[in-house]
């Protein structure tokens, strides 16, 4: 154990607690992106009424979960995939439990964080509860609506009354991990199942199926300017490559790096910690490559690569900022409620 | 709302006398309530409710499954205080921890008054909270009583009296000021007239006083921090809300770290160090090394920095030797042995059933008398007599017989009541006040405290486990002077 007695500095921001912030941020990102994408497909059934029941698969493979879906309820169906992304309390990744995890660990931040951050994530968790004990009088489409404003505000709210400290930047850390990881997935996913070969490309067909990814990533509009016709290769670039659109996977670590850089506090030029190291490969990659480089070499293969590479952005942060704790074990828990009130 | 169909039922009411005339203090409230729609009580105590939930203000519930939090039933007639009643309280007070201050002291070091004969050995080295690994400690400033939550009850004779000391980590304090705002932000109306003492200034006092007893050789501005046991504690919410009121940081155990007898926390530019610890964790999970080894949520070897005098800790480790209640009941002795004064605030009497002719008359009159252990609270491990059944008090005089020294008995109290709305009218509730005091450099009295209410009908139990809620209090501010804090 190394000790550094810091001299400047009035409040220092526990391990503990940097760890919470950047995790409540991803748990609100991913709530908003499931809800996005599950909005995009009911939407998408509306104009496909012949497409087969297995569109609701690809949902599932976004958020990585088929084994856990299978093993509960065996076939896909769009009642099944609804139920188990948006209100299963068993599955971490449902949208319940997303909101559920964002409030817990903003239970554990309340102090750091501000108090309308707080009671705009206990106020979405409370109503998400009361929908969920209501199904039948509710209209799913609303509750997805909700919810994607409610975290949407929840992010105005941060930006707006949190002062942009060290905490705050491990929220947007969070926040733009996570934004860039599901845009990698929506895109992997769709393309892998949409785009066989590249024979089916400029059909109108597969417009829709297109056009509902661009939806998924509230990128149909801000396509549209850029580039007018649907083309999966602008679309691609778009989603990877762009600089100004706020879901792009390039536009989402840039903003990464530079809060990276801000906790650590050395320039944009330097990487000292392993965290730093990581997310300059990770830039490298997105910097260096083309779109037509990208599709000739598999768009699938170099999503992965990606992936592989925002994952161990997030071992750097655990080892360089978070330190390693013991799960809440049962015991502990126990003794946490007969320790101390009266 | 009228108050005409409201019985005070032979009940010291803190409203209204016994003729049924409103108090001086609560005449310009009244005549304010009594001015306003039926539906307007109603309406505001719903939306008090509905804040609560909203901002989360709520307990974890003990015993049920992880997560259940529920809110602290909250009611909008508040309780009056006339300034002068609120003087002789703090004078009270004020005298009551200098005395308890001295006594913890003297039990740590020299032993004067066990030596001197005032109170028995025995019943000292017997009591629960009693740790021997405090003996020679000296805390900065000689202050083992830095937060303490008095808990005070009238009774029907209009005495007030000292019911329990709670030194060791009282709660409840959070509730004082959440309520005031909560009754701002949905009774505006009812401040009208009236100069009422602010209660916001708790979190600034209270870091004072940990500030003040930082340890003495720093060059830097003291770093305080409070220590949780964890978000599943039934008091998390105050954790939170304190430290964030005082800007400072709120730990668990496992992010701090003892070294070479200094306390330092984990941050992400790793460890920094801290100087005085605000835990709401008791002695025993405190330190597995000084303590109770198989706690988790201590921190091993705070013990020794804070008697090395690395650290501060409020409240002093071992300050709960004076909650125990068959110490309480020697605390008159206390005063007038330590200060040369007759206590201000009475004690409720009591009776010591390790006493022979004091446990042969409470098993007599079990269906009379309160019977308590002397080291439960909240509520637990106490028969209510006048309204227990023969199996209960049959229950209870064989624990008595088998172990006299945890027992104590006190009359049955008739508490006094504040009208309380019940459904869409108004009834009578029995309260109780527990003051906040803090002492630091000096000793410091928040005006009011969180009154307690026992919801239930004819219930005399104002605990929130079992079914109390809370009322704002309000200290009137003396004749026309300012009086702003």
């Amino acid at each position: 154990m190394v000790i550094q007695v810091m001299a400047n500095e009035t409040y220092p921001l526990l391990s503990r607690v940097a760890d919470s912030v950047y995790w409540m941020a991803r748990y609100i990102e991913r709530a908003e992106n499931v809800a996005r994408f599950i909005d995009v497909n009911l939407h998408l059934q509306l104009d496909l009424p012949l497409a087969p029941a297995n569109q609701w698969e690809p949902l599932i493979e976004t958020t990585g979960d088929m084994a856990e879906f299978t093993k509960k309820y065996g076939i896909v169906t769009e009642c099944n995939v609804i139920q188990f992304l948006v209100f299963d309390e068993e599955n971490p990744n449902s949208i319940f439990s997303c909101i559920r995890s964002a409030r817990e660990n903003a239970r554990s931040v309340r102090e750091t964080i501000s108090s309308e951050m707080w009671e705009q994530v206990n106020s979405i968790y409370l109503q998400i509860q009361v929908q969920r004990s209501n199904l039948s009088q509710v209209s799913l489409s609303e509750v997805l609506h909700g919810i994607r404003m409610a975290c949407h505000m929840f992010q105005g709210i941060t930006d707006a009354t949190m002062s942009h400290n060290e905490a705050w930047h491990f929220v947007r850390l969070g926040r733009m991990i996570e934004r860039a990881e599901k845009t990698s997935r929506i895109l992997d996913v769709k393309y892998f199942i949409l785009l066989p070969s590249t024979r089916t490309v400029d059909t109108p067909y597969d417009d829709l199926h297109w056009s509902a990814v661009l939806k998924s990533v509230s990128g149909f509009e801000m396509y549209r300017k850029k580039y007018g016709r649907i083309l999966p290769r602008n679309i691609v670039e778009l989603l990877i490559m762009d600089r100004e659109f706020p879901r792009a996977i390039l536009f989402c670590i840039i903003r990464a790096n530079e809060s990276l850089h801000a906790i650590t506090g050395t320039s944009l030029a330097s990487s000292e910690a392993l965290s730093e190291q990581l997310m300059t490969s990770l830039t490298d990659e997105l910097n260096t490559a083309t779109v037509d480089m990208i599709i000739r070499g598999g768009l699938h293969e170099y999503l992965d690569r990606l992936q592989t590479k925002m994952n161990a952005v997030g071992d750097g942060l655990l080892s360089d900022f978070f330190v390693w704790r013991p799960v809440e074990t049962t015991e502990n828990m126990e003794q946490a409620q007969g320790a101390g009130a009266r | 709302m009228q108050f005409n169909d409201y019985q005070t039922d032979g009940f010291y009411d803190e409203m209204f006398d016994h003729a049924g005339n409103p108090r001086p203090e609560a005449r310009l409230l009244l005549e304010t309530m009594e001015s306003l729609d039926d539906g307007h009580l109603l309406r505001s105590q719903h939306a008090a409710e509905q804040l609560l939930l909203q901002l989360g203000i709520t307990f974890n519930v003990y015993g049920d499954s992880a997560g259940t939090e529920k809110i602290f039933p909250f009611d909008l007639i508040p309780r009056i205080t006339s300034a002068k009643e609120w003087a002789w309280i703090e004078r009270g007070l004020i005298q009551r921890i200098r005395g308890l201050n001295e006594f913890i002291d003297d039990i740590y070091h020299d032993q004067k008054i066990l030596k001197d004969k005032v109170i028995p050995e025995e019943v000292i080295f017997s009591a629960t909270f009693y740790r021997p690994q405090c003996r020679g400690i000296n805390p900065p400033q000689r202050v083992w009583c830095h937060i303490t939550g008095t808990d005070l009850v009238r009774h029907g004779d209009g005495q007030i009296y000292v019911l329990e000391d709670n030194l060791r980590v009282p709660s409840g304090v959070s509730y004082v000021l959440e309520n005031r705002a909560l009754m701002k932000r949905t009774f505006p109306r009812v401040f009208e007239g009236l100069h009422i003492r602010p209660v916001d200034t708790y979190p600034g006092k209270l870091l004072e006083t940990l500030e003040a007893i930082a340890p003495e050789d720093l060059d830097h501005k003291p770093t305080v921090v409070l220590l949780t046991p964890g978000m599943y504690n039934s008091a998390y919410f105050e954790h939170s809300f304190l430290a964030q009121q005082m800007g400072i940081q709120l730990v668990e155990g496992r992010d701090l770290a003892v070294q070479d007898k200094s306390v330092y926390m984990r941050t992400t530019r790793g460890l920094r160090k801290v100087d005085v610890i605000y835990r709401r964790i008791d002695d025993d999970f405190m330190d597995p090394q000084a303590f109770r080894k198989d706690s988790l949520l201590g921190v091993p070897g705070l013990l020794e920095s804070y008697r090395a005098g690395k650290v501060a800790l409020a409240n002093a480790p071992g300050n709960g030797v004076a909650d125990d209640k068959v110490v309480y009941a020697y605390v008159p002795d206390m005063i007038r042995y330590y200060l040369g004064e007759d206590a201000i605030l009475p004690n409720v009497p009591t009776f010591l059933c390790w006493r022979d002719n004091d446990r042969q008359h409470v098993l007599q009159n079990l269906d009379k008398l309160v019977v308590k252990a002397a080291n439960e609270a909240g509520g637990y491990g106490m028969l209510v007599g006048p309204h227990s059944t023969q199996e209960q008090r049959d229950a209870f005089a064989l624990k008595i017989e088998a172990n006299p020294r945890n027992y104590i008995a006190q009359p049955t109290l008739a508490l006094s009541r504040v009208p309380t709305l019940i459904g869409d009218h108004l009834e009578g509730r029995h309260v109780d006040l527990r003051p906040y005091i803090l002492y630091g450099k000096d000793i410091h009295v928040l005006p009011g405290g969180l009154t307690r209410v026992a919801l239930r009908k004819g219930s005399l139990v104002v605990n929130s486990s079992q079914g109390g809620g809370s009322k704002d209090t309000w200290v009137l501010a003396d004749g026309d002077s300012s009086n702003g804090e």
